[in-house]
């Protein structure tokens, strides 16, 4: 796991700025960090966004590929979550040892998704049992400094936003045999409906507050904290608590109630963003990691 | 290969280019704040990131531990996305395997290791989007990097490849070249004393033919190597600016 050792004083020091609801970097309890979302930054993808959210930076590729539906749902296409904990955010996911957090963060994230109405995925099926769009969201870990869960919703929203599939025709010739037509017009494609897409808000229990995004610093002072997957009317579909710590009913209330606040407001200004970066099309400079 | 024309009779490749001529070189040091030293470079659609991390005490098993230089770890890996086809694990596999390997003699032969007995060099990179010459974008990106993290070595390391069509050396191959050409030679050069820290060359190729091949891909390095030189300045200049030196 990607964590920091500090000391007691500075764990104190934290602990009571945050009571004083006044954080190290001058942030009150539930503000953000800094954020900042690009779209289209891998070309050879079908949809691709990256965030920065302080010092914790990802990467999130995803590429529509046809397989068979599920035989339980015949009629609807899947995701595929993979979260690549790569070595280039800490020595310590070098081979193998980023897995574990990985998988935490996928089946995170498969969880998040597991509603009808996070994402409408008929619209992935192509024909009923035997074909549909099988979407590979492929995350990269840049850059860890916490809050890794809300990053990487956020970005995958903002990548679901970008995604575009081609249409398929199908076509039935004289023995009822199907046949599929890829159009190859690279406008000629499908969007995504993402507005119901949950983001993550994970508050960490800090003293006797909570805080949303914390840092690495302020995480190593929490001793459990509480995911809450929150669209933007404002509906749970998500709640998992994380850490070696304990929680009682009352703050788990207090920190639902919050959670859905500010996962609320987070919404918004994401999807006005999205919508900016849309309506310039190429017109937009992009500036990756040139800039 | 029949159907793909890669080099025209007019003497142009697939993309416009020349035989000689490179793809477009953009490059950026100091992009992660956490690690050491880290750097993105981009040549064409080719795009690469590197951090290094180090010099540091020596992790895991103590028996790795040199007593005269510093071990230098190496990890390349390729994002999922970063092919045509995705791929299934990002490292891990053996060509992922072989590159670290050839990254990791690469950069002995150019870090000054003597001057950090009992440490180690972390330098991990990764393809976040691969359009032919990964190693040459990882080796280069690399340079960057060790750059960045302050850590002494002798020259950059430059690395191009170069492959040849109808009696052509062609340089810095593209995706479509390095699979269609049939052969690929991979180089890295220290510019300065015209060193050669990695040759390697997978394909057949008449021996009359290769001494042509490796000039163009060192003339090719050379080149790179003066990219290099102007993205190293740059970066100097504008941090000595922030800090206001």
């Amino acid at each position: 796991m990607a964590t920091v050792q500090i000391c007691e004083a500075e764990k104190v020091y934290i602990m009571h700025g945050v009571r004083d609801d006044l954080r190290i970097d001058g942030r009150a309890c539930d503000d953000y960090r800094h954020m900042e979302v690009e779209t289209d930054v891998v070309s050879n993808t079908d949809g691709s966004a990256r965030v920065k959210m302080g010092d914790t930076d990802i990467l999130v590729g995803i590429k529509a590929e046809m397989g068979r539906p599920r035989p339980l749902i015949p009629d609807e296409g899947y995701l595929e979550f993979f979260v690549d904990c790569s070595a280039n955010a800490t020595p310590e996911f070098e081979g193998r040892g980023g897995e574990e957090l990985g998988s935490e963060i996928s089946s995170t994230l498969y969880k998040m998704f597991q509603n009808r109405s996070s994402l409408d995925l008929r619209a992935l099926c192509i024909v009923p049992r035997e074909h549909c769009w099988v979407l590979y969201v492929d995350v990269l870990l840049l850059q860890c400094d916490g809050n890794l869960l809300d990053a990487t919703s956020i970005a995958v929203k903002a990548a679901l936003f970008s995604t575009r599939i081609p249409k398929v025709h199908v076509s039935e010739d004289d023995e009822g045999g199907k046949e599929l037509e890829i159009s190859d017009d690279p406008y000629d494609c499908m969007r995504l409906q993402v507005e119901d897409v949950p983001c993550i808000v994970t508050l960490s229990k800090i003293g006797h507050r909570h805080v949303v995004d914390a840092t690495l610093q302020e995480a190593a002072c929490s001793m459990a904290s509480l995911i809450i997957a929150v669209t933007h009317k404002g509906n749970v579909t998500c709640v998992r608590k994380v850490g070696g710590g304990s929680l009682d009913p009352e703050s788990i209330f207090e920190m639902t109630e919050t959670g859905k606040r500010v996962g609320k407001a987070l919404h918004a200004p994401l999807m006005k963003l999205l919508q900016e970066e849309e309506v310039l099309g190429k017109r937009r400079q992009k500036v990756g990691f040139l800039g | 290969m029949a159907g793909l024309e890669l080099l025209s009779d007019q003497g142009y490749r697939l993309d416009g280019r020349k035989p000689s001529e490179l793809r477009k070189v953009q490059a950026r040091m100091g992009i992660f704040t956490r690690a050491d030293g880290s750097a993105y470079i981009e040549q064409g659609n080719t795009k690469a990131l590197a951090v290094v991390y180090g010099p540091h005490e020596v992790r895991g098993s103590r028996s790795k531990t040199l007593h005269d230089r510093a071990v230098i770890n190496c990890q390349y890996s390729m994002a999922t996305f970063s092919t045509a086809e995705r791929k299934r694990r990002p490292h891990g596999d053996r060509k992922s395997s072989e590159m670290s390997l050839h990254l990791k003699q690469t950069f002995e032969a150019a870090i000054l290791t003597q001057l950090y007995p009992r440490s180690q060099i972390d330098i991990y990179v990764k393809i976040l989007q691969s359009d032919g010459g990964n190693y040459s974008a990882c080796v280069n990106a690399a340079t960057l990097a060790v750059i960045d993290a302050g850590i002494p070595i002798r020259d950059y390391v430059c690395a191009c490849s170069a492959g040849f069509v109808e009696d052509t050396p062609l340089v810095d191959l593209c995706h479509a070249e390095e699979t269609g050409s049939g052969t690929a030679v991979a180089l890295a050069l220290l510019p300065r004393g015209g060193q050669i820290a990695l040759l390697q060359m997978d394909a057949r190729l008449h021996q009359d033919h290769l001494d042509p091949v490796m000039e163009a891909a060192m003339t090719a390095c050379r080149s790179l190597g003066q990219v290099l030189d102007g993205v190293v300045r740059q970066h100097l200049q504008e941090v000595s600016i922030l800090t206001g030196e």
